[in-house]
């Protein structure tokens, strides 16, 4: 690999050990992945936040590598944690996982790092232009910078994207390269697609088909961006794919020559929609995976305002919007009907299953992916309007 | 007798090799308080890792398996240096974390050179090995 001349200070430790480890990592990545160079990168989003996925392990790396004086050095903004910050105690954590969080974050905090907590950071504060070079690691995250963007990310693990975050570079492969960004799947879609959950069951279907490949979506006659935010998350939850295109909709749009093709017609979304959960009765309706924007926020509150639910509600998303919502007066339409907005945290990376939680519904193909494997829960599957039940 | 490399992670870690065929998942693979292997039905399960030379094709698993590496060197029961047939993000990240070194691409059969119980220099810098009695 060819590293510039301040690159190479950096591995050869004249800029600090917490630096010099972690050009190392990007210089062992970049050698994995066949790099000749290294690209800066304008910001970075860091995966690896909840003490549930992480555990001890991955505290005490963070704790080192804070004290060894590791900064960072562009816009840095983490993923969600395992609990909101501030209400961790209405919402039933347990104490001995509040606290391991708390220290996590402060480590974080020490690097300069923004406790965002979030896996929307375009929806709080940065949204990287079109052929922006950056380094983030959340699935969804990159799927939106990648697609709805135009940005240019790889699937960072934590630690690579923490490294990136530090050196303010990351290797320069895969995805930063406009020969890898070409679509080798695409899916004509038929089916006509109207909601959040719509676009998540396009999505988890597809994930699983298109085998990590890029995709590209034609057909689709319109879609708004927190559409797109819901198919990319499923896409990338149930495949490893990072890049989408959207015919007519997302800033580019690229189809290999010899590109696998195929449809996909209403009876498919109708059939995928009915395998994604089951006829159970929720304890839990969580909505905000990836992260409700305030759109999608203000759609819950009018649908409960001057209701009463029939059982708990999480809306999770980030804290800025939390706080735009608590101006607005969602929140309290929200609160007085019975259910809560969630902030820093969601469904699948709290332990909810450690809170009496058996059954949760949710619009979001991504968490019906995960919430049973990570959380043990049954999922119903469904638009926001039929699995948000009211008492009568 | 010295055979080339590519360099991972650096440091010189010496000991015997422990051969593993199979790829290795260090979250819920390996005991990080004892350093030994329990995943089910894997070819080394029961088998203690602390100070070898670990032989194996490459990581699986979770991302957090580097934070277990860690976890490990800090007990005292990591590998004194691996190698791999091909280095995964997960294991390379892992090693360098955790000054373990690695090396991987010997360019040849690991598995007909590399027997359980030589004994191995491995230079994570120079990314070569060295093989005593051989």
């Amino acid at each position: 690999m060819e590293l510039t001349r301040r690159e190479q200070q950096m591995l050869n430790g004249e800029l600090g050990e917490a630096v010099q480890q972690s050009m190392e990592i990007l210089v062992a990545l970049g050698k994995i992945y066949g790099a000749k160079s290294m690209i800066p990168i304008s910001s970075s989003q860091v995966a690896g936040v909840s003490y549930k996925t992480i555990g001890d392990a991955g505290l005490e790396y963070l704790k080192d590598i804070a004290k060894k004086g590791a900064r960072v050095g562009v816009p840095t903004f983490l993923n969600p944690a395992g609990m909101d910050r501030r209400q961790w105690r209405q919402l039933r954590i347990p104490a001995k996982f509040a606290k391991k969080q708390l220290e996590i974050l402060r480590a974080y905090s020490k690097m300069g790092i923004m406790a965002s907590c979030t896996c929307t950071p375009y929806l709080a504060g940065i949204r990287p232009k079109r052929g922006e070079h950056v380094a983030w690691s959340e699935s969804s995250a990159v799927a939106f910078a990648n697609s709805v963007l135009g940005a240019r990310t790889n699937r960072e693990g934590g630690p690579s994207a923490l490294a990136a975050a530090i050196c303010g570079v990351t290797p320069n492969y895969g995805l930063h390269l406009d020969e890898n960004r070409v679509a080798g799947f695409v899916v004509r879609v038929e089916a006509e697609l109207k909601t959040a959950a719509d676009f998540g069951a396009l999505g988890y279907a597809i994930g699983e088909m298109a085998k990590g490949r890029n995709v590209a979506f034609a057909g689709i006659k319109s879609a708004s961006e927190d559409q797109l935010k819901s198919l990319g998350a499923a896409i990338a939850a149930t495949g490893s794919t990072a890049l989408f295109y959207v015919k007519g909709i997302t800033p580019e749009y690229v189809e290999g020559e010899a590109a696998e093709e195929v449809a996909f017609t209403q009876r498919e979304l109708e059939e995928t929609k009915e395998k994604m959960g089951v006829p159970e009765q929720p304890q839990l309706v969580a909505i905000g995976c990836p992260h409700a924007s305030i759109e999608e926020i203000r759609e819950v509150a009018q649908l409960v305002k001057g209701k009463r639910l029939a059982c708990d509600l999480w809306v999770c998303t980030a804290r800025k919007n939390k706080e735009r919502a608590d101006r607005l007066g969602y929140t309290a339409a929200i609160e007085k009907a019975g259910g809560k907005i969630v902030a820093d945290t969601c469904m699948v990376v709290c332990p909810i299953e450690d809170m009496g939680y058996r059954a949760t519904a949710t619009n979001s193909g991504k968490s019906a992916k995960y919430l049973p494997s990570m959380c043990g829960q049954k999922v119903v599957f469904g638009d926001l309007k039929d699995i948000i039940r009211v008492k009568k | 007798m010295i055979v080339k490399g590519r360099a991972i992670s650096r440091g010189v870690g010496r000991g015997k090799v422990l051969l593993s065929k199979d790829a290795i998942s260090f979250l819920g693979g390996v005991d990080a308080k004892t350093g030994v292997v329990i995943e089910k039905g894997h070819c080394l399960e029961g088998k203690c890792i602390a100070g070898r030379v670990l032989v194996f094709p490459r990581g699986k698993g979770s991302t957090v398996g580097s934070y277990v590496m860690l976890q490990l060197a800090k007990n005292r029961k990591a590998p004194a240096a691996i190698i791999n047939l091909e280095a995964e993000p997960i294991v390379a990240v892992g090693a360098i974390i955790s000054k373990i070194p690695l090396v991987d691409k010997l360019g040849r059969d690991h598995y007909a050179l590399l027997k359980d119980g030589m004994e191995v220099k491995v230079d994570g810098k120079k990314g070569e090995i060295e093989i005593f009695g051989k």
